[in-house]
């Protein structure tokens, strides 16, 4: 088992020729598929980049033959080690799925059957796929879990799905992927559902498998970081077709396609602080008609008359190649525009907002008489300052209290404990009219632009229903007219007013959230995660309208995310917080360039850059983190950091200044 | 003077209500798009605009039973108007022949001879024990058994014509109208559904004309023990069935919404007491709640006979009585589902944003709750109708059902069900009751299910 | 789970309290003991005395539900409401209006309810898990829509005629079975039969159906995605993955009827003279004998309570991932 890893470019094994993939009625399909080429090699990772809908799933699936009941192929061929899936019996595809292509899904928590054992699952693989070990699965088994890095394998095997966690549940997916010792392994978004730790530990297992088994992999991802860390070629997809295909390096080094080159420009970086985010003008076409001409010209800036001529042809190799008129020195893409004028503010004077020994605790209630027995704290003494027309990033993952801290502050959950000053007025004691009368200082942006507006509500009213619950904003013609005026300040046209939220895309509905929080003029907008749920070049619209606004009307943004890039790009200063805490707080350039917690450290290294050339020290955490209900004695993180001293196990650290401004909670700087 | 004076009956009161109701509420839709959409997906389904012809039969003939009056009697010495003591309805009007035409007892469809032997007295003198002919049934033949085949195949035929040609002239006014041509009527794929609501409305077109030329000559369904016409206590027993399958839902619902929202939405305390009101009441079992509160009514009824002004009315109170006690069993399982959606909803970032900005708890629920669950009370209400409709005919089996003066379904078989013991079996009414129930709840299933699928958006995204 | 339990069974007696108000309540408000009095002893005329007496003898001669007369806790006590109830929850049901012990009556009649109830629950859930297992393995073919054409139209029909029609079909015409009765011992079961088909047809509609909506929210979940590209066959995703995950729904929907399966069937009881509870019910009811309604009222809700009990720890049984808390 222990090969190294091959040459790429020769043993082809899985082929997928002109591939086209219809979704929905058969009078006017939707093209998700519309004639992809694709060749992995043995041992060779090749990944399948594209925004949301451009149809990268749909490939995958096509290949596996799992196309929801709406979906079918119509078009192409898969070739699988010489022998072509599509034109396979059912009963004789069974035995390559799972056998020699083996497939891992996005959201692992729904992936596995939660009433069965994690093990049985995978045995369910062993025997069909592994005829010595049908018998007896057990022993297969573990050695499976192990080999995926799980701890304590015999034990967890016959553990519930539910008691596992996200990271785990991934590893077993990839366990039973394992059980057929597959010749190619496709994942689909593998780690989009986990934190960047648990990211990193995946990734890592994924390329330690694959330079044990010299299987190919073909992993689809949106995160270009992602594929620097993982690619040895990279296929861009947009709308349905594949516009450019090269080998990693090239690919960073000299994107092609215009598409891909505005897509590096739209990621955010700290080299990018002082200007706008390049943006992508426009939408993805819909796919539900036959395009004659390229997809992509009414976003591009390069388009010429040129373009106006039939399809586009695809120059050079299969795999080496792009889609498009012109050549590679004929495409001209103006530099970024709309340099961002903003006085770096001082950190001087009083802050806006301030929290001391903040405490959100949720009772956990056991036994006949329901009585209290502990509590979940969600947050647990939390201190932080934040200054007027300034930017603090609240960092850290999944579950650490980022949230709660955000609603604690706007008081929309009631705290525990401690207090929570604004402009002198302390907020945990208001209550009733005068807090609601306070609350048109403060608002937010939620990160889902699904859920956060009413779908049964006008844009129109949407937006002014701050003003109308505040009373402010004058008459009804004096509202009407400002809401145009917000609608146009934040890029939306003036008949939006009149439509629902549903007739809008997910970044045009963020927009109209920053919109709605805007019209009651606040000084405070807290950000939780807006732009989470966006592609890459919709979440740079985002950004430089946060930006802007913020350069215009002087307002301060608590901005929570897990977004190291946007961190980066947008904070001023920086919190990362771990379970329920902030181990670590200061400017922005500090943080991420000299972090003093070994957290912090462990989770900037967790980051995967867009860029091949710089691959960065692992600097791997073990474990997941562990229950806000129950954290461990000593400092939180102890168990999990590889600096840990004995003193950790004892006592949380004190917060001690390094300076004036960097402030960090571990034993490894007490004097 | 007036040749009648118009008597609104408690349910018919409620049913007005319930007509307003609707008629706002579908101009309301129609002024909103969001509102209309899953409607259109509802215009969309061939099986729901097909139960909805059917449907909407039913619904004319309870509308034309609801409208009550009492009709003019004569003049006192003052020129006042006297008006009879019994309550008629519009449906009553027009099916009075079927009404007048009452026998002696029992007799099968179409006969034209009594069910039972009788001893018939002969002009001449002398008895002779035989089948004697009806008085109304078949009556116009000389000789029935020779003439009988040939006049009811000529009548079929006519109400056969009659029912098509009236059906052939409105497709043609609704084409021209629409600007339709007669040959892309009958393949265009995207007017399917306006043509299964056309074929249902040629079959209702078509047993329209059947009833206009048999029924007034002969008793369709036969005649029950009393010799009344079973085709006419069918049609009579429509608006009961309706107004159980509706007004029960009418009843229960504001409590149901009220409750269940405030209970989602308040949680805490507020929850707490809705919660026990509703296990508690769910946790007797229904028929049993019936049971006891309609044997509780009889006693007050007949304990306090003066207070009714006629049995139109006490039965109609029952009727009335029996809607709300069903709603009381009713309304807990909608309670717990909108309580627990709005569990859900309270969580959603619009209802945490309007928070953000200070909106009120009263607006927030007005505005951000209620018509967001508003499609789970439609789904709710449209999957129930059937249920109720067929609940009232077990309660009236078990005699605490509506008022046996009503007519009803229920009532139907209950007396009916005596005689399937008899030899030769009397099984008209069983039939008539079985086929008016079947299609109307059918049909009312039927259209549920398109509504549900249309309007659950967990469904939607599935496809 | 054991704390859990009794917090459960102690939140049971308010509930109770609550029923058993409600249903005294119903009765008082429009019928007084007085009335109660005159009505059982049946004279036109009847003296106060012979009133008086009656109430006594039967204890309702106190105030119903608030004695402002009596002193500390007999302000609630020592009433109508406090003595009959009190007795309701050591189920002693005391003697129906006729004169005949409840107790007993109940006791002697609820084994041919089970007689029927039980065979009805087992056949027809094996019947509708069968059939609409068919229906989701051939989902999205005609077999499917037709087969829920069926079901629609089985539960468009009221349960009445599946009672008439069984009982003229398979009783009178085709003289399979006796049309009603009971007997006791080993010649019960062919009084059982027609009852129990009639019982588990009647049901077919509507429990194929929503068993079929259960199949088919389990077939679109991703982790039935996953077992496919494992490379299972269908019978197997279908039988290893999703009958397993619908059938948690599906079993504790059975839990919770099961203690009311003493209750009986109303209709099927009646028309078919089966003497068990629920013609004991039906028969009440038409001799407007309130004492045993009240009594079947009680028992009806707590052995519903105790439905949602044993639900609650059938689920913790069933699905890994619930624990009672």
């Amino acid at each position: 088992m222990n090969q190294t890893r091959p040459q790429t470019g020769h043993d082809l094994v899985l082929d997928v020729r002109d591939l086209c993939t219809h979704l929905g009625s058969r009078n006017r399909p939707v093209r998700a598929v519309d004639g992809v080429d694709l060749r992995l090699h043995h041992g060779e990772t090749f990944v399948l980049v594209g925004e949301s809908g451009c149809g990268k799933s749909m490939i995958a699936l096509s290949t596996m033959r799992l196309l929801p009941p709406s979906g079918r192929v119509v078009d192409g061929e898969v070739v699988l080690n010489g022998r072509s899936l599509l034109d396979l019996p059912e009963v004789e595809m069974r035995r390559e799925r799972g056998g020699r292509i083996g497939m891992i899904f996005q959201e692992p928590m729904t992936s596995l059957n939660p009433v069965m054992t994690a093990g049985r699952q995978v045995a369910e693989a062993v025997r069909l796929h592994d005829p010595q070990h049908a018998a007896d699965p057990r022993a297969r088994v573990v050695e499976l879990f192990r080999q995926v890095g799980i701890p304590d394998p015999a034990r967890r095997v016959d553990e519930y799905p539910h008691q596992l966690s996200g990271g785990m549940k991934q590893r077993v997916m990839i366990a039973m992927a394992l059980a057929g010792r597959p010749d190619v392994l496709i994942a689909d978004e593998p780690t989009t559902a986990l934190d960047v730790t648990i990211q990193a530990q995946v990734l890592q297992l994924l390329r330690d498998l694959q330079r044990e088994t010299g299987m190919a992999i073909l992993l689809i991802t949106h995160d270009l970081g992602v594929v620097a860390e993982m690619a040895d070629r990279v296929g861009v997809m947009y709308a349905g077709q594949m516009v450019e295909v090269g080998a990693v390096d090239d690919f960073f080094r000299q994107p092609r396609h215009p598409y891909s080159r505005k897509l590096f420009r739209s990621l955010p970086d700290a080299s990018k602080r002082n200007q706008g985010l390049d943006i992508i003008k426009g939408m993805v076409p819909p796919l539900d008609r036959e395009f004659t001409l390229c997809r992509f010209r009414d976003r591009c800036e390069a388009a010429r008359e040129l373009c106006g001529g039939g399809p586009p042809p695809w120059q050079g190799e299969t795999e080496d190649g792009y889609r498009c008129h012109l050549g590679v020195d004929d495409i001209h893409l103006e530099q970024a525009v709309l340099p961002v004028t903003r006085d770096p503010v001082e950190n001087g004077g009083r802050p806006l907002m301030q929290a001391t020994g903040l405490k959100v605790h949720f009772p956990i209630r056991k036994g006949v008489l329901r009585r209290t027995v502990g509590h979940v704290k969600a947050v647990d003494g939390l201190d932080m300052a934040l200054h007027a027309g300034r930017t603090l990033a609240l960092v850290g993952e999944s579950g650490c209290g980022k949230t709660t801290v955000g609603k604690a502050l706007l008081q929309l959950l009631r705290p525990t404990g401690g207090s929570v000053d604004f402009d002198g007025t302390e907020l945990t004691q208001l209550k009733g009219e005068p807090l609601r009368r306070l609350r048109r200082s403060f608002q937010i942006i939620f990160q889902d632009p699904a859920s956060s507006m009413n779908p049964r509500m006008l844009v129109g009213d949407i937006v002014a229903e701050g003003m109308r619950a505040q009373g402010i904003g004058g008459d009804r013609n004096a509202q009407r007219a400002r809401v145009a005026e917000l609608l146009g300040q934040v890029g939306l046209p003036a008949d939006a007013v009149q439509r629902y939220p549903h007739e809008f895309s997910g970044g045009q509905r963020q927009r109209i959230a920053i919109a709605r929080a805007l019209a009651v003029d606040p000084r405070l907008i807290v950000c939780d995660e807006p732009t989470s749920a966006l592609d890459v070049s919709v979440q740079a619209q985002v950004l430089n309208l946060l930006k802007e606004l913020q350069a215009a009307l002087d307002l301060s943004y608590l901005f929570i995310t897990h977004n190291i890039a946007v961190v980066a790009y947008l904070a001023d200063e920086v919190a990362v917080m771990y379970l329920g805490r902030i181990v670590e707080q200061g400017p922005v350039g500090r943080i991420l360039n000299a972090p003093a917690h070994p957290y912090t450290e462990a989770l900037l290294a967790s980051v995967p850059v867009p860029d091949p050339a710089r691959h960065r020290e692992v600097l791997r955490l073990e474990g997941d983190m562990p229950s806000p209900a129950n954290p461990p004695a000593g400092c939180h993180f102890h168990e999990r950091c590889p600096k840990a001293e004995p003193r950790c196990r004892e006592a949380y650290p004190p917060t001690v200044a390094l300076d004036e401004t960097h402030r960090v909670a571990c034993w490894l700087h007490q004097e | 003077m007036m040749p009648f004076q118009p008597v609104v009956l408690a349910t018919d009161a409620l049913i007005y209500l319930l007509v307003l109701l609707a008629g706002s509420l579908a101009w309301y839709t129609r002024r909103h798009a969001h509102l209309r959409a899953p409607w259109r997906r509802v215009a969309r389904s061939r099986t729901a605009m097909g139960s909805l012809v059917v449907i909407a039969l039913y619904v004319l003939i309870g509308l034309l039973d609801t409208l009550h009056y009492r009709p003019a009697s004569g003049e006192d010495g003052n020129g006042q108007a006297r008006y009879a003591s019994e309550v008629m309805s519009v449906l009553d009007l027009i099916a009075t022949p079927l009404r007048e035409h009452s026998e002696k007892t029992y007799s099968a469809p179409f006969a034209t001879h009594l069910y039972a032997r009788e001893t018939i007295e002969l002009p001449g003198g002398g008895q002779v024990r035989d089948f004697p002919r009806l008085k109304w049934g078949g009556a116009h033949l000389a000789d029935p058994d020779a003439d009988r085949g040939a006049d009811l195949l000529i009548r079929v035929l006519g109400g056969v014509v009659l029912g098509g040609t009236a059906w052939l002239l409105s497709l043609a006014v609704a084409l021209r109208r629409r600007g339709h041509r007669w040959r892309r009527w009958w393949r265009d794929p995207a007017i399917g559904p306006l043509r299964s609501a056309a074929w249902a409305g040629l079959a209702v077109l078509v047993l329209l004309g059947l009833t206009l030329t048999l029924a007034g000559a002969y008793h369709v369904l036969g005649t029950d023990k009393v010799g009344e016409d079973v085709f006419y206590q069918s049609l009579k027993s429509i608006r009961t069935g309706l107004v159980i399958g509706t007004l029960t839902t009418l009843v229960m619902l504001p409590a149901a919404i009220l409750l269940g929202i405030m209970a989602g939405y308040f949680r805490g305390w507020v929850d707490d007491v809705i919660q026990y009101l509703y296990t508690t009441l769910s946790s007797v079992p229904g028929v049993l709640l019936i049971a006891a509160a309609v044997l509780i009514m009889q006693i007050y009824m007949s304990n306090h006979q003066d207070e009714f002004n006629s049995l139109t009315e006490r039965a109609d109170l029952r009727l009335l009585f029996l809607c709300v006690i069903l709603g009381v069993t009713s309304w807990t399982s909608l309670c717990r589902l909108l309580r627990g959606e709005t569990l859900k909803l309270r969580q959603l970032e619009y209802v945490q944003a309007a928070q953000a900005f200070g909106v009120g708890h009263f607006t927030t629920l007005m505005r951000h709750i209620l018509p967001n669950v508003m499609h789970i009370v439609l789904i709710v209400v449209v999957l129930d109708f059937s249920g109720l409709v067929l609940a009232e005919a077990v309660l009236s089996y078990i005699n605490i059902g509506v008022d046996p003066n009503t007519n009803s379904w229920g009532n139907m078989i209950n007396s009916a069900r005596l005689e399937l013991a008899r030899e030769p079996v009397v099984w008209w009414s069983l039939l008539a009751a079985f086929v008016f129930m079947f299609v109307l709840v059918l049909a009312a299933n039927l259209f549920a299910d398109v509504v549900r699928d249309a309007f659950d958006p967990r469904l939607r995204e599935r496809t | 789970m054991m704390a859990y339990i009794v917090r459960r069974t102690l939140y049971a007696i308010p509930i109770l309290i609550g029923v058993n108000l409600l249903t005294f309540l119903l009765f008082f408000v429009v019928n007084s003991p007085d009335d109660m009095a005159r009505m059982h002893l049946g004279a036109k005329r009847v003296t106060d005395e012979a009133i008086q007496q009656w109430k006594h003898e039967r204890g309702y001669d106190k105030p119903l539900v608030w004695n402002s007369a009596a002193r500390g806790a007999g302000v609630v006590t020592d009433t109508i409401f406090f003595d009959k109830s009190l007795r309701l929850f050591a189920f002693d049901f005391g003697q129906s209006d006729s004169g005949r012990n409840i107790g007993h009556d109940i006791t002697q009649r609820m084994w041919p309810s089970l007689a029927i109830a039980i065979p009805v629950l087992l056949v027809g859930l094996l019947v509708n898990i069968s059939f609409s297992l068919l229906l989701a393995f051939f989902r999205g073919t005609y077999l499917d829509l037709w087969g829920v054409v069926l079901c629609v139209a089985m539960m468009s029909i009221s349960g009445l005629f599946y009672i008439i029609g069984g009982q003229v079909l398979l009783g009178k015409l085709l003289n399979l079975f006796p049309i009603s009765g009971y007997d006791v011992g080993a010649n019960a079961w062919k009084f059982l039969v027609l009852p129990v088909i009639i019982g588990v047809v009647s049901a077919i509609g509507a429990g194929s159906r929503w068993y079929r909506t259960l199949f088919l929210e389990e077939i679109n979940k991703d982790f039935v995605r996953s077992a496919r590209a494992k490379g299972l066959s269908e019978q197997r995703v279908l039988f290893g993955h999703v009958l397993r995950n619908a059938l948690i729904p599906i079993l504790t929907g059975v839990v919770v009827v099961l203690p009311s399966l003493f209750m009986g069937s109303l209709l099927l009881e009646s028309f078919f003279g089966v003497p068990g509870l629920g013609s004991y019910t039906i028969d009440a009811i038409n001799r407007q004998d309130f004492a045993i309604v009240r009594a079947m009222v009680f028992l009806g809700a707590a052995l519903y309570i105790l439905g949602l009990l044993l639900t609650d720890i059938s689920y913790t049984i069933a699905d890994p991932r619930v624990r009672l808390e």
